[in-house]
Protein backbone atom coordinates (compact mmCIF):
# COMPACT_ATOMS: atom_id res chain seq x y z
CA UNK A 1 0.00 0.00 0.00
CA UNK A 2 1.51 3.63 -1.14
CA UNK A 3 1.75 5.63 1.93
CA UNK A 4 0.78 9.26 1.75
CA UNK A 5 2.10 10.73 4.73
CA UNK A 6 2.57 14.44 4.63
CA UNK A 7 3.95 16.57 7.32
CA UNK A 8 1.61 19.14 8.42
CA UNK A 9 2.23 22.86 9.95
CA UNK A 10 -0.94 24.37 11.52
CA UNK A 11 -1.36 26.53 14.70
CA UNK A 12 -3.67 25.11 17.15
CA UNK A 13 -5.01 27.53 20.30
CA UNK A 14 -1.74 29.79 19.42
CA UNK A 15 0.34 27.43 19.74
CA UNK A 16 2.55 25.94 16.20
CA UNK A 17 1.96 22.84 15.91
CA UNK A 18 3.41 20.09 13.10
CA UNK A 19 2.29 16.55 12.53
CA UNK A 20 2.40 13.63 10.17
CA UNK A 21 -1.05 13.14 8.24
CA UNK A 22 -2.17 10.74 6.16
CA UNK A 23 -4.42 11.94 3.42
CA UNK A 24 -7.60 9.62 5.16
CA UNK A 25 -7.27 10.83 8.73
CA UNK A 26 -9.60 13.54 9.14
CA UNK A 27 -9.10 16.48 11.25
CA UNK A 28 -11.11 15.38 14.47
CA UNK A 29 -8.29 11.52 14.38
CA UNK A 30 -5.56 14.13 14.06
CA UNK A 31 -6.66 15.83 17.19
CA UNK A 32 -7.69 13.21 19.59
CA UNK A 33 -5.29 10.56 18.64
CA UNK A 34 -2.04 12.35 17.33
CA UNK A 35 -1.88 15.57 19.07
CA UNK A 36 -3.51 14.13 22.60
CA UNK A 37 -6.49 17.14 22.38
CA UNK A 38 -9.34 15.02 23.84
CA UNK A 39 -11.42 17.34 24.71
CA UNK A 40 -13.14 17.70 20.88
CA UNK A 41 -15.31 14.73 20.92
CA UNK A 42 -16.45 12.10 18.20
CA UNK A 43 -20.05 11.46 18.07
CA UNK A 44 -22.07 11.07 14.75
CA UNK A 45 -18.98 11.50 12.58
CA UNK A 46 -20.39 12.17 9.56
CA UNK A 47 -21.52 16.23 10.26
CA UNK A 48 -24.81 15.70 11.99
CA UNK A 49 -24.50 15.84 15.29
CA UNK A 50 -21.50 18.63 16.05
CA UNK A 51 -19.58 17.07 19.39
CA UNK A 52 -16.33 17.60 17.22
CA UNK A 53 -17.05 21.02 16.50
CA UNK A 54 -13.83 23.41 16.15
CA UNK A 55 -13.17 26.85 14.85
CA UNK A 56 -10.98 26.45 11.48
CA UNK A 57 -9.98 29.67 10.33
CA UNK A 58 -12.39 31.66 12.18
CA UNK A 59 -15.45 29.35 10.16
CA UNK A 60 -16.89 26.57 13.12
CA UNK A 61 -16.68 23.33 10.95
CA UNK A 62 -17.15 19.29 11.90
CA UNK A 63 -13.87 18.04 12.37
CA UNK A 64 -15.25 14.86 11.69
CA UNK A 65 -15.67 16.02 7.97
CA UNK A 66 -12.43 17.88 7.26
CA UNK A 67 -9.35 16.04 6.16
CA UNK A 68 -5.93 16.28 8.26
CA UNK A 69 -4.37 17.59 5.19
CA UNK A 70 -6.24 20.45 4.15
CA UNK A 71 -5.74 22.22 7.79
CA UNK A 72 -1.89 23.10 6.14
CA UNK A 73 -1.49 26.65 7.32
CA UNK A 74 -4.78 26.74 9.42
CA UNK A 75 -5.46 28.30 12.74
CA UNK A 76 -7.34 25.95 14.40
CA UNK A 77 -9.51 26.25 17.77
CA UNK A 78 -10.36 23.97 20.46
CA UNK A 79 -12.17 23.77 23.90
CA UNK A 80 -8.58 23.17 25.27
CA UNK A 81 -7.36 26.49 23.85
CA UNK A 82 -10.42 28.56 25.76
CA UNK A 83 -9.54 28.63 29.51
CA UNK A 84 -6.89 31.57 30.25
CA UNK A 85 -4.78 29.19 32.75
CA UNK A 86 -7.20 28.31 35.86
CA UNK A 87 -9.83 31.06 34.48
CA UNK A 88 -12.48 29.31 32.69
CA UNK A 89 -14.04 31.32 29.72
CA UNK A 90 -16.97 33.14 29.75
CA UNK A 91 -18.71 30.26 27.63
CA UNK A 92 -17.53 27.95 30.11
CA UNK A 93 -18.47 29.82 33.52
CA UNK A 94 -21.97 30.48 31.98
CA UNK A 95 -22.18 26.62 31.40
CA UNK A 96 -21.59 25.87 34.61
CA UNK A 97 -23.66 28.57 36.12
CA UNK A 98 -26.63 27.55 34.66
CA UNK A 99 -26.13 23.68 34.89
CA UNK A 100 -26.20 23.46 31.03
CA UNK A 101 -24.77 19.87 30.81
CA UNK A 102 -25.23 16.56 32.08
CA UNK A 103 -23.41 13.95 30.63
CA UNK A 104 -21.47 16.71 28.83
CA UNK A 105 -20.01 14.96 26.26
CA UNK A 106 -22.02 17.67 23.97
CA UNK A 107 -20.44 20.57 25.78
CA UNK A 108 -17.30 21.29 24.20
CA UNK A 109 -18.69 21.26 20.58
CA UNK A 110 -21.21 23.64 21.54
CA UNK A 111 -19.38 25.79 23.44
CA UNK A 112 -17.01 26.36 20.11
CA UNK A 113 -20.11 26.63 17.87
CA UNK A 114 -21.47 29.26 20.34
CA UNK A 115 -17.64 31.04 20.66
CA UNK A 116 -17.94 31.43 16.52
CA UNK A 117 -21.46 33.34 16.88
CA UNK A 118 -20.60 35.76 19.39
CA UNK A 119 -17.11 36.54 17.82
CA UNK A 120 -19.35 37.32 14.41
CA UNK A 121 -22.86 38.39 16.31
CA UNK A 122 -21.91 39.58 19.90
CA UNK A 123 -25.74 40.06 21.27
CA UNK A 124 -27.93 36.90 19.30
CA UNK A 125 -31.50 36.85 20.04
CA UNK A 126 -32.57 33.67 21.70
CA UNK A 127 -33.78 32.25 18.19
CA UNK A 128 -30.57 33.22 16.52
CA UNK A 129 -28.76 31.04 19.05
CA UNK A 130 -30.98 28.47 18.64
CA UNK A 131 -31.13 28.65 14.73
CA UNK A 132 -27.03 28.65 15.13
CA UNK A 133 -26.52 25.48 17.26
CA UNK A 134 -28.76 23.57 15.43
CA UNK A 135 -26.02 21.83 14.16
CA UNK A 136 -25.09 20.75 17.99
CA UNK A 137 -27.03 17.80 19.11
CA UNK A 138 -27.74 17.45 23.43
CA UNK A 139 -29.46 14.16 24.62
CA UNK A 140 -29.75 15.58 28.28
CA UNK A 141 -30.60 19.15 28.84
CA UNK A 142 -33.55 19.82 26.46
CA UNK A 143 -31.25 23.04 25.14
CA UNK A 144 -33.43 25.55 27.42
CA UNK A 145 -30.31 25.76 29.91
CA UNK A 146 -28.08 25.87 27.03
CA UNK A 147 -29.55 28.92 25.31
CA UNK A 148 -29.42 30.35 28.09
CA UNK A 149 -26.13 29.83 29.30
CA UNK A 150 -24.79 31.24 25.95
CA UNK A 151 -27.06 34.64 26.19
CA UNK A 152 -25.32 35.22 29.44
CA UNK A 153 -21.89 34.67 28.47
CA UNK A 154 -22.68 37.03 25.02
CA UNK A 155 -24.29 40.04 27.93
CA UNK A 156 -20.94 39.88 29.74
CA UNK A 157 -18.61 39.66 27.01
CA UNK A 158 -20.24 42.31 25.62
CA UNK A 159 -19.71 44.27 28.65
CA UNK A 160 -16.41 43.69 29.02
CA UNK A 161 -14.28 46.40 27.58
CA UNK B 1 -11.22 5.40 5.02
CA UNK B 2 -9.41 3.71 2.38
CA UNK B 3 -6.15 5.17 1.50
CA UNK B 4 -5.89 7.68 -1.15
CA UNK B 5 -3.37 10.25 -2.80
CA UNK B 6 -4.03 14.07 -1.42
CA UNK B 7 -3.34 16.79 -4.27
CA UNK B 8 -3.86 20.63 -3.92
CA UNK B 9 -3.51 22.23 -7.32
CA UNK B 10 -3.35 26.22 -7.51
CA UNK B 11 -4.12 27.15 -10.62
CA UNK B 12 -7.31 25.84 -13.07
CA UNK B 13 -4.63 24.67 -15.90
CA UNK B 14 -3.19 22.43 -13.30
CA UNK B 15 -6.02 21.39 -11.74
CA UNK B 16 -7.67 20.16 -15.49
CA UNK B 17 -4.69 18.24 -16.26
CA UNK B 18 -5.26 16.20 -13.14
CA UNK B 19 -8.69 15.59 -13.88
CA UNK B 20 -7.26 14.49 -17.54
CA UNK B 21 -4.91 12.26 -16.41
CA UNK B 22 -6.82 10.68 -13.36
CA UNK B 23 -10.33 10.76 -14.65
CA UNK B 24 -12.67 9.10 -12.65
CA UNK B 25 -10.27 7.52 -10.22
CA UNK B 26 -9.91 11.50 -8.62
CA UNK B 27 -12.93 13.17 -6.74
CA UNK B 28 -12.89 17.01 -6.48
CA UNK B 29 -13.03 18.12 -2.74
CA UNK B 30 -15.05 21.89 -2.08
CA UNK B 31 -16.70 21.03 1.38
CA UNK B 32 -16.09 17.42 1.84
CA UNK B 33 -19.81 17.25 3.70
CA UNK B 34 -21.00 14.88 0.71
CA UNK B 35 -17.38 13.47 -0.30
CA UNK B 36 -15.83 13.06 3.18
CA UNK B 37 -18.95 10.88 4.66
CA UNK B 38 -19.06 8.94 1.30
CA UNK B 39 -15.61 8.01 1.62
CA UNK B 40 -16.17 6.97 5.44
CA UNK B 41 -19.08 4.81 4.75
CA UNK B 42 -16.84 3.28 1.87
CA UNK B 43 -19.90 4.05 -0.92
CA UNK B 44 -16.87 6.20 -2.55
CA UNK B 45 -13.33 5.25 -2.83
CA UNK B 46 -11.32 7.61 -5.45
CA UNK B 47 -7.87 6.71 -5.65
CA UNK B 48 -6.99 11.04 -5.49
CA UNK B 49 -8.78 13.62 -4.05
CA UNK B 50 -8.43 16.87 -5.05
CA UNK B 51 -8.57 19.73 -3.22
CA UNK B 52 -9.95 22.63 -5.05
CA UNK B 53 -10.17 25.62 -2.25
CA UNK B 54 -6.14 26.44 -3.10
CA UNK B 55 -7.10 28.02 -6.39
CA UNK B 56 -8.44 31.62 -6.43
CA UNK B 57 -10.82 31.08 -9.14
CA UNK B 58 -13.06 28.33 -7.27
CA UNK B 59 -13.42 30.38 -3.95
CA UNK B 60 -14.43 33.56 -5.20
CA UNK B 61 -17.51 35.94 -5.11
CA UNK B 62 -17.57 38.32 -7.56
CA UNK B 63 -20.98 41.19 -8.18
CA UNK B 64 -20.74 42.57 -11.09
CA UNK B 65 -22.83 44.89 -13.10
CA UNK B 66 -23.32 41.53 -15.27
CA UNK B 67 -24.55 39.90 -12.23
CA UNK B 68 -22.90 37.06 -9.39
CA UNK B 69 -20.15 34.91 -10.21
CA UNK B 70 -19.68 32.12 -7.66
CA UNK B 71 -16.46 29.94 -7.49
CA UNK B 72 -17.99 26.29 -7.38
CA UNK B 73 -16.27 25.76 -4.08
CA UNK B 74 -17.22 28.75 -2.29
CA UNK B 75 -18.69 27.62 1.01
CA UNK B 76 -22.48 28.54 1.60
CA UNK B 77 -21.10 30.32 4.53
CA UNK B 78 -19.28 32.88 2.93
CA UNK B 79 -22.02 33.65 0.89
CA UNK B 80 -24.85 34.25 3.57
CA UNK B 81 -22.42 36.10 5.17
CA UNK B 82 -22.21 38.99 2.02
CA UNK B 83 -24.13 41.49 2.90
CA UNK B 84 -24.42 42.91 -0.87
CA UNK B 85 -25.16 39.08 -2.43
CA UNK B 86 -28.04 39.10 0.79
CA UNK B 87 -29.50 42.38 -0.79
CA UNK B 88 -29.91 41.24 -4.41
CA UNK B 89 -30.53 38.02 -4.22
CA UNK B 90 -31.65 36.72 -1.20
CA UNK B 91 -33.43 33.58 -2.33
CA UNK B 92 -29.92 32.06 -2.28
CA UNK B 93 -29.45 33.29 1.02
CA UNK B 94 -32.50 31.40 1.93
CA UNK B 95 -30.80 28.14 0.30
CA UNK B 96 -27.64 28.92 1.49
CA UNK B 97 -28.25 29.38 5.03
CA UNK B 98 -30.44 26.27 5.47
CA UNK B 99 -28.17 23.90 4.23
CA UNK B 100 -27.07 21.78 7.26
CA UNK B 101 -26.33 23.57 9.94
CA UNK B 102 -24.00 26.60 10.39
CA UNK B 103 -20.85 24.25 10.80
CA UNK B 104 -21.92 22.50 7.78
CA UNK B 105 -22.35 25.83 5.90
CA UNK B 106 -19.08 26.91 6.81
CA UNK B 107 -17.55 24.32 4.28
CA UNK B 108 -20.28 22.99 1.96
CA UNK B 109 -20.45 24.79 -0.97
CA UNK B 110 -23.03 25.46 -3.72
CA UNK B 111 -21.30 23.94 -6.47
CA UNK B 112 -20.75 20.94 -4.68
CA UNK B 113 -24.52 20.85 -4.09
CA UNK B 114 -25.07 20.79 -7.78
CA UNK B 115 -22.28 18.22 -8.47
CA UNK B 116 -23.88 16.11 -5.79
CA UNK B 117 -27.64 16.31 -7.91
CA UNK B 118 -29.64 15.34 -5.13
CA UNK B 119 -33.03 15.60 -6.30
CA UNK B 120 -33.63 17.31 -2.98
CA UNK B 121 -30.76 19.81 -2.91
CA UNK B 122 -31.25 22.88 -1.50
CA UNK B 123 -29.79 24.98 -3.48
CA UNK B 124 -30.37 23.59 -7.14
CA UNK B 125 -33.92 25.28 -7.55
CA UNK B 126 -32.85 28.49 -6.66
CA UNK B 127 -30.62 28.25 -9.53
CA UNK B 128 -32.68 26.94 -11.83
CA UNK B 129 -35.42 30.05 -11.03
CA UNK B 130 -32.53 32.76 -11.05
CA UNK B 131 -31.38 31.04 -14.48
CA UNK B 132 -28.07 30.47 -13.02
CA UNK B 133 -24.95 29.11 -15.69
CA UNK B 134 -22.63 26.55 -15.02
CA UNK B 135 -19.04 26.94 -16.26
CA UNK B 136 -17.39 23.60 -16.96
CA UNK B 137 -14.26 23.10 -17.54
CA UNK B 138 -11.66 20.39 -18.97
CA UNK B 139 -8.12 20.41 -20.66
CA UNK B 140 -10.45 20.01 -23.96
CA UNK B 141 -12.11 23.57 -23.14
CA UNK B 142 -15.10 25.09 -21.73
CA UNK B 143 -18.49 25.21 -22.06
CA UNK B 144 -21.56 26.71 -20.24
CA UNK B 145 -25.11 25.01 -19.45
CA UNK B 146 -28.11 26.46 -17.72
CA UNK B 147 -28.32 24.84 -14.27
CA UNK B 148 -31.44 23.31 -15.29
CA UNK B 149 -30.13 20.80 -17.35
CA UNK B 150 -27.21 20.01 -15.10
CA UNK B 151 -28.44 17.06 -12.93
CA UNK B 152 -29.79 13.66 -15.09
CA UNK B 153 -30.83 11.33 -12.35
CA UNK B 154 -29.97 11.03 -8.56
CA UNK B 155 -26.33 11.50 -7.97
CA UNK B 156 -25.91 12.20 -11.65
CA UNK B 157 -25.03 14.84 -13.70
CA UNK B 158 -23.64 16.17 -17.00
CA UNK B 159 -19.58 16.07 -16.03
CA UNK B 160 -18.01 14.09 -18.33
CA UNK B 161 -14.65 12.10 -16.46
CA UNK B 162 -12.23 14.61 -16.97
CA UNK B 163 -14.20 18.16 -16.68
CA UNK B 164 -15.27 19.93 -13.64
CA UNK B 165 -18.05 22.37 -12.49
CA UNK B 166 -15.51 25.53 -12.15
CA UNK B 167 -17.96 28.63 -11.78
CA UNK B 168 -22.27 29.59 -11.40
CA UNK B 169 -23.21 33.05 -12.64
CA UNK B 170 -26.77 34.34 -12.18
CA UNK B 171 -27.67 37.39 -13.99
CA UNK B 172 -28.66 40.60 -12.68
CA UNK B 173 -32.89 40.31 -11.09
CA UNK B 174 -34.58 41.97 -13.54
CA UNK B 175 -36.67 45.28 -12.15
CA UNK B 176 -39.94 44.18 -9.88
CA UNK B 177 -38.45 41.46 -9.46
CA UNK B 178 -38.69 38.70 -6.24
CA UNK B 179 -37.13 35.75 -5.39
CA UNK B 180 -37.66 33.14 -2.79
CA UNK B 181 -37.16 29.33 -1.61
CA UNK B 182 -38.20 27.05 1.18
CA UNK B 183 -38.78 23.59 1.84
CA UNK B 184 -40.51 21.35 4.12
CA UNK B 185 -38.43 19.55 6.52
CA UNK B 186 -40.26 17.47 9.95
CA UNK B 187 -37.95 19.28 12.12
CA UNK B 188 -37.05 23.32 12.07
CA UNK B 189 -33.14 22.55 10.72
CA UNK B 190 -30.41 20.63 10.03
CA UNK B 191 -32.84 18.34 7.70
CA UNK B 192 -33.44 17.26 4.16
CA UNK B 193 -35.95 18.42 2.77
CA UNK B 194 -38.92 16.33 2.04
CA UNK B 195 -40.36 18.71 -0.64
CA UNK B 196 -38.64 22.14 -1.50
CA UNK B 197 -39.46 24.95 -4.12
CA UNK B 198 -38.23 28.06 -5.46
CA UNK B 199 -39.58 30.86 -7.42
CA UNK B 200 -38.59 34.18 -9.12
CA UNK B 201 -41.50 36.21 -9.77
CA UNK B 202 -41.35 39.77 -12.19
CA UNK B 203 -44.34 41.84 -11.67
CA UNK B 204 -45.07 45.05 -13.91
CA UNK B 205 -44.27 48.74 -12.46
CA UNK B 206 -47.57 49.11 -10.61
CA UNK B 207 -46.91 45.25 -9.00
CA UNK B 208 -50.01 43.99 -9.77
CA UNK B 209 -49.59 41.28 -12.57
CA UNK B 210 -46.82 38.61 -13.32
CA UNK B 211 -45.08 39.74 -16.19
CA UNK B 212 -42.72 36.54 -15.87
CA UNK B 213 -42.39 33.77 -13.38
CA UNK B 214 -40.14 30.62 -12.46
CA UNK B 215 -40.87 27.99 -10.64
CA UNK B 216 -38.45 24.56 -9.95
CA UNK B 217 -39.71 21.90 -7.15
CA UNK B 218 -37.01 19.34 -5.39
CA UNK B 219 -37.48 15.92 -4.01
CA UNK B 220 -40.62 14.97 -6.25
CA UNK B 221 -38.70 13.79 -9.92
CA UNK B 222 -35.20 12.20 -10.31
CA UNK B 223 -33.92 15.81 -10.35
CA UNK B 224 -34.54 18.87 -9.45
CA UNK B 225 -37.18 19.74 -11.61
CA UNK B 226 -37.51 23.53 -13.83
CA UNK B 227 -41.88 23.66 -14.19
CA UNK B 228 -41.98 26.06 -16.82
CA UNK B 229 -45.83 25.06 -17.04
CA UNK B 230 -46.37 26.29 -13.22
CA UNK B 231 -44.74 29.59 -14.16
CA UNK B 232 -46.15 30.68 -17.85
CA UNK B 233 -49.97 29.46 -16.60
CA UNK B 234 -49.93 32.75 -14.64
CA UNK B 235 -47.70 34.85 -17.10
CA UNK B 236 -50.26 38.24 -17.32
CA UNK B 237 -52.44 36.95 -14.94
CA UNK B 238 -53.08 39.25 -12.15
CA UNK B 239 -51.22 38.78 -8.58
CA UNK B 240 -53.85 37.60 -6.45
CA UNK B 241 -54.79 34.42 -4.18
CA UNK B 242 -56.37 32.56 -7.05
CA UNK B 243 -53.43 33.16 -9.74
CA UNK B 244 -50.82 31.99 -6.95
CA UNK B 245 -52.95 28.79 -6.23
CA UNK B 246 -53.16 28.09 -9.83
CA UNK B 247 -49.89 27.82 -10.34
CA UNK B 248 -49.69 25.62 -6.98
CA UNK B 249 -52.04 23.24 -8.58
CA UNK B 250 -49.72 23.41 -12.04
CA UNK B 251 -46.45 22.68 -9.75
CA UNK B 252 -48.29 19.61 -8.23
CA UNK B 253 -49.27 18.28 -11.35
CA UNK B 254 -46.09 18.62 -12.84
CA UNK B 255 -44.63 16.23 -9.47
CA UNK B 256 -43.30 12.94 -10.02
CA UNK B 257 -42.85 11.71 -6.43
CA UNK B 258 -42.52 8.52 -5.02
CA UNK B 259 -42.55 7.04 -1.68
CA UNK B 260 -39.34 6.86 1.11
CA UNK B 261 -39.05 7.25 4.77
CA UNK B 262 -39.27 10.99 4.29
CA UNK B 263 -42.56 11.11 2.54
CA UNK B 264 -45.49 9.32 0.78
CA UNK B 265 -45.80 10.67 -2.70
CA UNK B 266 -49.32 11.61 -2.05
CA UNK B 267 -47.82 13.85 0.81
CA UNK B 268 -45.39 14.97 -1.22
CA UNK B 269 -47.86 16.12 -4.43
CA UNK B 270 -50.00 17.99 -1.66
CA UNK B 271 -46.38 19.63 -0.17
CA UNK B 272 -45.63 20.44 -4.26
CA UNK B 273 -48.43 23.01 -3.99
CA UNK B 274 -48.15 24.23 -0.60
CA UNK B 275 -43.89 24.95 -0.70
CA UNK B 276 -44.69 26.56 -4.84
CA UNK B 277 -47.98 29.06 -2.93
CA UNK B 278 -45.40 29.86 -0.01
CA UNK B 279 -42.24 30.42 -2.23
CA UNK B 280 -44.46 32.77 -4.67
CA UNK B 281 -46.16 34.44 -2.15
CA UNK B 282 -42.29 35.36 -0.37
CA UNK B 283 -40.88 35.60 -4.02
CA UNK B 284 -44.07 38.73 -4.83
CA UNK B 285 -43.29 39.96 -1.63
CA UNK B 286 -39.75 40.87 -2.01
CA UNK B 287 -41.03 42.61 -5.16
CA UNK B 288 -42.92 44.84 -3.91
CA UNK B 289 -46.45 43.05 -4.21
CA UNK B 290 -49.12 42.15 -1.53
CA UNK B 291 -50.77 39.40 -2.38
CA UNK B 292 -54.85 39.54 -1.89
CA UNK B 293 -57.16 37.82 0.00
CA UNK B 294 -60.73 37.84 -1.13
Amino acid sequence: MTDYTTRITTVINGQEEKFFCEPRESLLEILRDRLQLTGTKEGCNDGNCGACTVILDGVSVNSCCVLGVEAENATIETIEGLADGDRLHPLQQAFIRETALQCGYCTPGLIMAAKDLLAHEPLPSNERIRLWLANNLCRCTGYTRIIKAVAQAAKELHQKP
Amino acid sequence: MHNFDFKKPSSVTELTTMMTSYGRDARLLAGGTDLIVGMRSGNLRPAVVIDAKKIPTMVEIKLENDGLTLGAATSCRRIWENRQVADIYPALIDSASLIGGTSIQGRASVGGNLCNASPSADSVPTLIVMRAVATIVSSRGTRTLPVKDFCLGPRKNVLADDELLLQLHLPPPPKHSGGAFNRFIPRNEMDIAVVNAAAEVELDSSHTRFVDVRIAIGAVAPTPLFVSEAGNAIKNKPVNRETIDHAGDVAMSCAKPISDLRGTADQRRDLTRIMTIRALERAVRRAGGTVTYD
